[in-house]
């Protein structure tokens, strides 16, 4: 495994271009969830030109529908989903909302590493699964657009040390290619 | 003849929908730990070590261990000697859901159509119900809830006679393949072979419950089991889809007899938190 690296948001073009596929972070500060509801609401507002219910500029999306906090939590369970199903929105959020970081699980389609390069984002990948050790990283959570939606609503979340890895980075160098192939055998 | 209650199988079916999101199977987790010790890949280390930290979490604060708590898959076996008394069996097993679901701090994830609204129904309700009518006077009732993740991956085919063996591993490991890393690996590979187009994702999905290690009785599929298995960890996709050798914790096969003309084979995969618990009344 990489070196550990502590990230803060919103995420800056230095902070990025440090980022290597391979590499642990512990994320850290403001990240939103949306999943694909949200996704679509908020691409067909780009594309009727309104503003968003959130500014996305050099912010960073967490693909997740946390489960209802029991009293005293901030949040209930919160591992990632599956990033693929949100594939067909991430560039237009990318290219056109400054979107810079996204946080799921899964591989990337080429539409969305392409958008990821022209535009230096990174996609970090929690561990799938690890609902409860990573909803321990969440410090506060509220519903901020689309509440409508519950558990697929955009919630901001404040993160302190949250545990993930640079599964494809700006260069669009991919962990999920590179770590196949270093152990295939068929 | 037994009498049963629906106010009892209620009962019975909320704890088990709170206690199967808190506590994997005692097989799964062994598994798991297995797997940390066959692993090569140091991120596929950290997963499993993290997953399986997760799950003692998960026990401890009695916390879902993974936000995705799933539909509610329910298996009941109604013994035909049981009298069910004060209401319907199906609306006892969906107010069972209801109320584990709300009272266990569980996500709600099912919606009520599928194409045009897709309005969440806000109780996890209506749970897929399976009911099997058997010999005896016992009702067994099993919750196995299910994850998009994994379950989005699964897949049948209605394959030619003269495909044959080879025809079917092929369907089976290029599933897998496909699946890669969206199913959360390490999975465990259900598989149905036979029967009809429903018949087989039936078995498939059955075959996800079944103890990990255990092999078919029919000694051909238990060999096909461990070559299948064998293969599936030759593929690198590792924990988490980041390479490495843990690829899939066990494969289950399942079969019944079929059409002259008839070949479905049904592939359905679980994610690592292969959730199942039951209880007999």
């Amino acid at each position: 495994m990489g070196t550990v690296k502590r990230v803060t948001t919103p995420l800056t073009e230095e902070a990025i271009a440090a980022l290597q596929a391979g590499d642990s972070v512990l994320l850290s500060g403001v990240i939103y969830t949306a999943r694909d509801k949200a996704h679509k609401l908020l691409t067909e507002t780009l594309a009727a030109g309104k503003e968003l219910p959130v500014d996305l500029r050099n912010q960073l999306i967490y693909y997740v529908g946390p489960a209802p906090a029991k009293p005293g939590q901030p949040i209930g369970s919160c591992g990632p989903t599956t990033s693929s199903r949100m594939d067909s929105y991430a560039p237009m959020l990318i290219r056109q909302a400054g979107l810079k970081g996204m946080l799921g699980k899964g591989p990337r389609s080429q539409e969305v590493i392409a958008a990821m390069k022209e535009n230096k984002a990174v996609y970090l990948a929690a561990i799938g699964g690890t609902g409860v050790a990573i909803s321990h990283a969440v410090k506060k959570a509220e519903v901020i657009a689309y509440e409508e939606l519950g558990t697929c609503a955009i919630r901001r979340l404040e993160v302190e040390d949250l545990p993930c890895i640079v599964a494809i980075d700006c260069e669009g160098n991919n962990l999920y290619e590179q770590g196949i192939a270093q152990y295939r055998r068929d | 003849m037994k009498t049963i209650s629906v106010q009892e199988i209620t009962a019975v079916t909320r704890k088990l929908c709170m206690d199967v999101n808190y506590d994997l199977p005692g097989d799964v987790e062994r598994a798991l730990q297995d797997g940390l010790k066959r692993e090569e890949s140091s991120f596929g280390q950290y997963c499993l070590e993290q997953i399986l930290q997760n799950c003692q979490m998960a026990r401890e604060h009695q916390q879902a261990m993974c936000q995705d708590t799933g539909i509610a898959v329910v298996y009941l076996e109604v013994g035909q000697d049981v009298h069910i008394v004060g209401g319907s069996l199906t609306e006892a097993i969906h107010e069972g859901v209801r109320q584990g679901y709300e009272d266990g701090y569980l996500r709600k994830s099912v919606v009520a159509e599928p194409l045009f609204g897709r309005d969440n129904t806000g109780d996890n309700t209506p749970a897929v119900i399976h009911t099997e009518i058997v010999p005896g006077e016992q009702l067994r009732i099993m919750v196995v809830p299910k994850g998009a993740g994994s379950e989005n991956m699964g897949a049948v085919k209605m394959l030619k006679p003269a495909d044959g063996l080879e025809g079917a591993k092929k369907f089976i490991l290029d599933t897998v393949r496909q699946a890669g890393g969206n199913p959360c690996p390490p999975i465990i590979v259900g598989v149905g072979v036979g029967g009809t187009m429903e018949k087989a994702p039936m078995l498939a999905k059955k075959a996800l419950t079944r103890e990990i290690g255990s092999k078919n009785t029919n000694g051909l599929y238990a060999k096909l089991e461990e070559e299948l298995l064998a293969d599936i960890n030759k593929m690198g996709i590792g924990p988490q889809g980041l390479g490495g050798r843990v690829t899939a914790l066990a494969v289950h096969i399942e079969y019944y007899p079929t059409h002259i003309a008839m070949l479905p084979v049904a592939v359905n995969i679980n994610c690592h938190a292969a959730r199942h618990k039951e209880i007999v009344l």
